[in-house]
């Protein structure tokens, strides 16, 4: 089968790179390796809330009326929402189409799914930024008695054995996860690494609706000092309901017990960095760093006087000396629960534009290989390309690029012909590809 | 042009070279394998120096300008002769060294001229560890505290902010908040 576009992933970044195709009458297809919003359908805990608010999903040709905007959709409340724009759209999506692989061809990709073969002159990947739980590798030292669990795997605490619980990451998973398992009477220990701590609300309005007004949710990828950090900055500490600051004073309030980073096992043993200090101290002062652009921002908008007034939170409590080591079997941990962050499943792609990390070399979503684009992922164009409501405007540009590429290489076998006529960067295979922002 | 001047500031740290050897070793992962060494020699007692000249990296052999000495020993209370620092009084140096290399470094980057960085460091410890009087008390540290007096030009949440930075790029810190396997061989 022939389009000129293969869209992978029927997610909400995928259906608005359809949307955006649409609007440029370009024919392409939407596969998809389950159902419309897969991933937010089989793979989220049964309490998760998205942890921006309802009226922050706004996707392009999209008016969804909603009950409550500033509520938390849950995910049965996602998947619905996901699946009324690809309805509202008519995204051409072909469900239970799982790509099993993606090559390059003289014309375009050729790509292999569970139910026929394909060939496109682009492909845009949008099959999500969390396929895989990161576990790290010295999960395999842990005692074969212990269960170990991943977030793909872990629904409710009813399903955890009685008895202590590890859980190994204080992001949005990490904590909401410890919170939740605490309460239902299991004694929760934390491993705390490097975390973002935010409040849910900041002077009388929700933490995302501050980023969102004061444009700290666009900033953009090439405005960026350190490109590299910034997209690999841990998820905020946050939770989505209303008001709540799930941060570590909260849940050492709730009887959790904080350690620092799991820095291995060893003879049945968890051992823990002693850098746990100054983890919360470096997550305070960047903390107060958000709070003071958001104060400035607000100053200059004139607000102060209209709002309640600023505020700084107390500092995160870390006891004097936190635990070092613990005995895992001996202290009645009967689960670990690895909330070590995600990363993407792109084993299908047989393009060489891996970093030697694995990860898919990019400039903004348009890696190297020319037609092959990038969506979803965390600060791809702009600080929310990882949000619902950054994938409209990332698609939007990366749909003008596309749409350049496919005016420009109309037919593949001109390509040498044309080059005369373009004034543009080289790729490192040598064809040309228009400029970014063309 | 802007009317506002660069800041001009200068801590003595070539902040331009090590952001492009970042940049360089980023591209050539291999040459950032550094092995550091030193030898050490029984002079009498408890009482021992260690050299420091050569080191690996860069993709070749490398050497310090001239080579360092270090006497350790122990005070005269363990019934040593006090010729040198004692072994454990090293470990705080190093980490001294460490810490305050990166606020430098740190500052230099952020540009905060610092006019003066003093560290008060103690690292204590229940001796009967390593005298074997009780199995259940470690022989190394039970804690190390580190106090900061920085004079510079910036907020006091910049200054701290500083320290928390160096102490999360710091090889020393990290070498004594984590496990690292050691290896001892007799040839």
């Amino acid at each position: 089968m022939r389009t000129d576009v293969l869209v992978i992933g029927a997610g909400h970044a995928g259906l608005a790179m359809s949307r955006r195709l649409a609007e440029r009458s370009i024919d392409h297809a939407v596969l998809e390796r389950g159902e419309v919003a897969n991933s937010w359908r089989t793979e989220r805990w049964d309490s998760l809330r998205l942890l921006t608010p309802s009226w922050q999903s706004r996707l392009p040709g999209f008016r969804d009326p909603v009950d409550s905007p500033n509520g938390f959709r849950t995910m049965p409340e996602t998947v619905a929402f996901i699946e009324r724009y690809a309805r509202a759209i008519a995204a051409p999506v072909r469900t239970h189409t799982r790509v099993i692989s993606v090559r390059k061809t003289e014309e375009g990709y050729a790509v292999q799914t569970t139910q026929s073969a394909w060939q496109a002159r682009a492909v845009v990947i949008a099959s999500g930024a969390c396929n895989i739980p990161n576990v790290p590798g010295l999960a395999k030292e842990l005692p074969a008695s212990i269960a170990s669990l991943t977030p793909h795997h872990y629904r409710n605490p009813g399903q955890l054995e009685q008895g202590g619980v590890l859980v190994v990451g204080a992001s949005a998973t990490g904590v909401q996860l410890a919170d939740e398992i605490q309460r239902s009477g299991r004694s929760v220990t934390l491993a705390v690494g490097e975390h973002i701590r935010v409040p849910r609300r900041y002077r009388g309005q929700d933490i995302q609706w501050w980023m969102d007004v004061a444009g700290i949710l666009d900033t953009r990828y090439d405005e960026t000092d350190d490109l590299e950090r910034a997209r690999n900055v841990p998820s905020l500490q946050l939770v989505g309901g209303p008001g709540r600051m799930l941060d570590l004073n909260a849940l050492t309030e709730s009887g959790v017990r904080l350690a620092g980073r799991v820095a291995g096992l060893r003879d049945g043993k968890a051992l823990f960095s002693g850098s746990l200090a100054n983890q919360a101290a470096l997550s305070d002062l960047k903390m107060n760093r958000l709070l003071d652009a958001i104060d400035d921002w607000a100053a200059r908008q004139g607000l102060d006087g209209l709002i309640r007034p600023p505020r700084r939170f107390a500092p995160t409590r870390i006891e004097a000396s936190p635990p070092l080591s613990l005995d895992l079997e001996k202290e009645g941990i009967r689960t670990v629960l690895w909330a070590t962050g995600f990363r993407p499943d792109h084993s299908w792609l047989d393009v060489p534009v891996f970093d030697r990390k694995g990860r898919i070399r990019h400039d903004g979503g348009v890696t190297e290989a020319p037609g092959l684009y990038l969506m979803g992922m965390p600060f791809l164009r702009r600080r929310k390309s990882a949000l619902i409501d950054g994938a409209g405007e990332d698609a939007r540009e990366l749909s003008a690029h596309l749409a350049a590429f496919l005016r420009i290489y109309k037919r593949p076998r001109t390509l040498a012909a044309s080059h005369g006529e373009m004034n543009t960067a080289t790729s490192t295979s040598g064809q040309m590809l228009p400029p970014l922002n063309a | 042009m802007t009317a506002v001047a660069e800041k001009q500031v200068d801590n003595g740290v070539n902040v331009e070279a090590l952001v492009g050897a970042r940049e360089a070793l980023t591209q050539a992962p291999e040459a950032a394998k550094f092995s550091w060494k030193a030898t050490s020699k029984w002079v009498s007692g408890t009482h021992s120096r260690t050299r420091i000249k050569g080191f690996f990296g860069l993709g070749q052999q490398q050497a310090h300008k001239t080579e360092f000495t270090f006497d350790m020993d122990h005070p005269e209370i363990f019934a040593s002769e006090d010729k040198g620092a004692t072994p454990v009084e090293m470990v705080l140096t190093g980490l001294a060294g460490c810490l305050t290399a990166g606020v430098a470094a740190v500052a230099q980057y952020r540009k905060i001229q610092l006019r003066s960085v003093k560290a008060t460091l103690e690292g204590s410890m229940d001796i009967q560890g390593i005298l074997g009087i009780d199995s259940d008390v470690r022989n190394g540290f039970d804690g190390i505290t580190v106090k900061f007096d920085i004079d510079a030009d910036a907020t006091k949440a910049e200054i701290e902010a500083l320290v928390a930075q160096s102490q999360k790029r710091s090889a020393v810190y990290d070498a004594l908040t984590n496990p690292t396997n050691v290896t001892v061989t007799v040839s």
